[in-house]
């Protein structure tokens, strides 16, 4: 009897070990890497010196550049998560109140961004924004303007190109949350005395919300955590805090400082999805990649 | 004419969707405080008659008057109906509180009024002690109760009820029922209730309205649908009947024989019954509990005896479910139960009274 309790226990632990295992490996360890090399130091001839120096993480918590650039790239994410929640919303309402038949379709069609690299998506704003771009040779060639006005290389074409990424992981989301709605309760809204408008406001806008916030939440992040964006699009000014790490650890080879700069990253964002997770769970944004 | 107003008036009513017709050129009443029931199949047309008078689906033709206003082209939300759903449909994101308080929102009753009618709403569905908790908090009857408590409320003109019970098991089924009647009695509203469940439907209605493929195949007071089915659907939807084909015999003094195929006197009657019928061909509508089984030939006036052998008996308690076979055919029998049903083989006779045949022009086969 004994055994077969403790055989019971046991079977969840023996189910799990695979992902335990490929999670440890790859995730796990490598993290742990990453932050006993914040501890080291890189010295003036540009070799590491093993020890526990604080030094690394005094710079980045204290120097100002630092935190300017963190709250830059936060501002950029936020102003995507924004966007991305207001144009995001009405395609999802469109598609959740198409018939089952054009539904499928309109969903294959909003996973086919996903089909074309990141990389190209992005870069193909060059050819709509750039000096011999569409739109400067639209407007050249009707006379507008002169001269191709300057057009990429700025924070808005930064949020631009990111706005594009996102965009379908926000309508997903929502359009999760609103194909869950009863469509009984817009209806016996109605018969109450709501018009249209006012029953979407009284009852499908306050239930969307999970998806909504779920959405946020995922745009919020991938944009934070970006790198290749503002690489792309962006000018000298506008590097976000994965540009930061970037130049660290690849540029400049300074492995303890790249360290520290991707934990402060990791940690703050972490600390964002556990304060969000608290409130609104996370079966709502597993709900999504169903 | 005068004195019984109507709450709801259908004239000539029609819907369409494309080349399908569900609903074929209705022509109905509802009168004040009245409970009229819309009974039929799935698919017959009653929950798409009922969005129509809801407003939650067009009307292709014909007129929708509610008190005597047309409203074709009224929105739902101008038309003061309460409206109560099968599954519900209970906000889940409001406190039972704020869920029946909604329509009174929007009718701008200031905020104590609201109060009051709201608590009275709660007392009348028995669920004092609710109004701060939240739909899912409740069981499905509650939340059923608070689905009617918020329809009646704002004290609709209709009160349009689309399977409320359908959702519920059994027991509470019942319970419901007859508090919905209480209810409905109490407050005197016109209602219009949707259903496919026929005991529901006998129980509860003022009038019966039973449809079929969109069209209305008979509508009546309860008593009058069940016994005097004016179509085969009928007599076949509304509990258990034996549909028998038979030929109208020769007339002799002042009676008329119904005859079987097989060219037994099924039962004789009134010769004005017969005339009115007007074909010879007819269908024979026996209820299977208007059967009386014997092991005896002791058949009074007028009653008829077949005799037959039982084929097989569904035991259900109280009564049993015979199947007889007579006269080259099945016929199905429930009788009450007193002691012993009857045996399996056994041999028996079948006592038919001619009040409890109806007839129906025209072959079934």
């Amino acid at each position: 009897m004994a055994a077969d309790v403790a055989g019971a226990r046991r079977t969840p632990w023996v189910l799990l070990s695979p992902s335990l295992a490929t999670i440890s490996l790859l995730l796990i360890i490598p993290m742990m890497f990453i932050v006993v090399y914040s501890f080291w130091l890189r010295t003036a001839t540009g070799a590491d010196q093993v020890g526990f120096f604080l030094d690394n993480w005094i710079e980045v918590l204290g120097d100002r550049f630092y935190r300017d650039i963190l709250f830059q790239t936060f501002a950029i994410a936020f102003y995507t998560t924004v966007i991305c929640a207001l144009i995001g919303y009405i395609p999802a309402y469109f598609v959740a109140n198409t018939p089952m038949k054009s539904k499928t379709f309109l969903l294959l069609m909003l996973m086919l961004p996903f089909w074309i690299s990141y990389i190209i998506r992005t870069m193909s704003w060059i050819n709509i924004l750039g000096a011999s771009g569409a739109l400067n040779t639209l407007f050249v060639s009707i006379g507008i303007i002169d001269e191709p006005i300057q057009m990429l290389y700025n924070q808005t074409t930064v949020v631009l190109g990111l706005v594009h990424y996102l965009l379908p992981f926000m309508i997903l989301n929502v359009y999760v949350s609103l194909d869950g709605i009863d469509k009984n309760l817009t209806e016996a809204a109605q018969s109450l005395g709501c018009t249209g408008f006012q029953a979407f406001r009284e009852v499908t806008l306050p239930l969307s919300f999970p998806g909504l916030a779920a959405g946020s939440l995922l745009c919020f992040v991938l944009a934070a955590g970006t790198y290749i964006t503002p690489v792309i699009l962006g000018g000298p000014r506008d590097a976000m805090f994965a540009n930061l790490v970037f130049e660290a650890i690849v540029t400049q080879l300074n492995w303890p400082l790249g360290s520290a700069l991707s934990l402060v990253l990791l940690a703050l964002l972490g600390a964002l999805v556990v304060i969000y997770t608290r409130y609104l769970g996370v079966d709502q944004i597993a709900k999504s990649f169903k | 004419m005068a004195d019984i107003e109507n709450a709801v008036e259908l004239k000539n009513v029609v819907k369409r969707y494309g080349e399908f017709t569900a609903v074929q050129r209705m022509d109905l009443t509802v009168p004040d405080n009245s409970f009229v029931t819309f009974l039929g199949p799935s698919g017959c047309g009653k929950t798409t008659t009922l969005r129509m008078i809801a407003g939650l689906t067009d009307i292709s033709e014909g007129d929708l008057l509610i008190r005597g206003n047309r409203v074709n082209a009224l929105p739902i939300h101008k038309r003061n109906l309460g409206l109560v759903f099968q599954n519900y449909a209970l906000f889940p994101h409001k406190t039972i509180y704020e869920n029946i308080a909604f329509g009174l929102k929007y009718r701008k009753v200031a905020k104590s009024d609201i109060r009051d009618k709201v608590n009275r709403a709660l007392d009348l569905v028995q669920l004092p002690h609710v109004a701060d908790r939240y739909p899912n908090q409740l069981s499905g009857g509650q939340q059923q109760r608070i689905a009617l408590a918020r329809a009646i409320v704002i004290e609709p003109d209709v009160l349009l009820l689309d399977e409320p019970l359908s959702a519920l098991d059994a027991n509470l089924r019942e319970e419901m029922r007859v508090e919905l009647k209480r209810i409905q009695r109490e407050l005197g509203i016109a209602t219009v209730f949707v259903t496919h469940d026929q005991s529901e439907a006998l129980a509860m209605s003022d009038k019966l309205v039973v449809m079929n493929n969109g069209i209305v195949e008979q509508e009546g007071a309860p008593e009058d649908v069940y016994n005097n089915p004016a179509s085969a659907f009928v007599a076949d939807f509304l509990g258990h009947s034996n549909i028998i084909p038979a030929t109208l015999g020769g007339p002799d003094a002042a009676f008329t024989k119904v005859m079987l195929q097989s060219g037994e006197t099924l039962v004789t009657i009134p010769e004005q019954t017969a005339k009115a019928n007007g074909a010879k061909d007819v269908r024979a509508v026996i209820r299977a509990e208007k059967i009386d089984l014997s092991d005896q030939n002791n058949a009074a006036d007028g009653v008829i005896t077949i005799p037959g052998k039982i084929k097989t008996v569904d035991y259900l308690g109280q009564q049993a479910r015979y199947f007889v076979t007579a006269n080259g055919r099945d016929w199905q029998v429930i009788n009450p139960i007193d002691a012993h049903p009857h045996q399996e083989g056994a041999d028996v006779f079948m006592h038919i009274a001619a009040r409890n045949c109806v007839l129906l022009p025209g072959h079934h086969d």
